[in-house]
């Protein structure tokens, strides 16, 4: 139960953060991302600004033997830096760069009932299931948090 | 540059990243969105629901931030329908075959100096950004 009230709590900070940095705005997003336009750096304040904060706590939290909440921590265990990493980030690159929208703000957008975020994350929905079934034919399966691979294999 | 606003940016940032030290404090879990998406949607065994209360916060915080501000942040979407579904194919496809997005990456993994986000937060800043300028250039923006 307390997890749970953690989990909706973080959610809903998580989006609130998003909202007030303007990270949920695309054209926001693609003010930085473009070079070429009229250039905002405001995603570099929101990332240092973010990354501060969760690496001081970070530190507090793996000093931890284990979670307040729980008795251990889920953190991916995969090490390689290998081409699926990397193969990726490039296409998720390309896609953020296209309209300017990650997971995260584009389903902080969904209440706006906007249909083009609602077809964005739909097609995002899709291309994840897309990457699982053609992962999954090969190597039988991949744990979706941890990069450890399932029972199945 | 009058778009910027490092003020705002700075605190939405710090709530961004209390969010993230939140959940690995006391669940133990990375606040990265895209493998908490899947995971909601492939994993439901009983102790998965915290996923879904994580992406109702999300899915909630315009209308809690509309509460306390009576502002309804409106969201305008210039590409075109094609552009939007191609864009979140790749992104959807890309967030699973590199194992995570800006927060999975970008915010956590590099918190915990973890060398697979750095690579990936290069990679994926570094291809964003050449597509967002040649994208801006290419239709004169």
């Amino acid at each position: 139960m307390g997890r749970i009230l953690v989990a909706l709590f973080s959610g809903l900070a998580f989006g609130i953060g998003l909202i007030v940095s303007q990270m949920a705005d695309p054209n926001k997003v693609v003010g930085f991302l473009d070079l070429l336009g009229s250039w905002d750096p405001s995603l570099v304040v929101v990332m240092a600004s973010a990354l501060l904060v969760t690496t001081a706590g970070y530190r507090y939290a793996f000093s931890r033997s284990q979670p307040i909440l729980d008795t251990e921590r889920h953190t991916p265990s995969a090490t390689q830096i290998d081409r699926r990493l990397i193969g990726g980030a490039t296409l998720f690159g390309l896609g953020w760069g296209l309209v300017g929208y990650c997971p995260g703000p584009a389903i902080v957008s969904l209440a706006t009932g906007n249909p083009k975020v609602i077809a964005f994350v739909a097609a995002m929905l899709a291309g994840m299931a897309l990457y699982e079934a053609s992962a999954n034919r090969q190597t039988g399966g991949r744990d979706p948090e941890t990069s450890r691979p399932t029972a199945a294999t | 540059m009058e778009t910027f606003t490092p003020l705002s940016a700075a605190i939405g940032g710090a709530l961004i990243g209390a969010s993230a030290v939140l959940l690995m404090a006391f669940n133990g879990r990375i606040a990265g969105v895209s493998g908490i998406v899947w995971g909601a949607i492939s994993r439901w065994q009983s102790n998965g629901a915290w996923r879904w209360f994580f992406l109702l916060g999300l899915l909630a915080a315009p209308l809690a931030v509309r509460g306390v501000t009576g502002a309804a942040p409106a969201v305008e979407v210039n590409a075109g329908w094609w552009l939007v579904v191609i864009a979140g194919l790749l992104v959807g496809y890309g967030v699973r075959m590199g194992s995570g997005c800006t927060s999975g990456h970008g915010v956590c993994g590099l918190s915990k100096f973890s060398r697979r986000s750095l690579t990936a937060t290069l990679v994926f800043v570094a291809t964003a950004v050449a597509t967002a300028t040649s994208g801006g250039a290419i239709s004169g923006g």
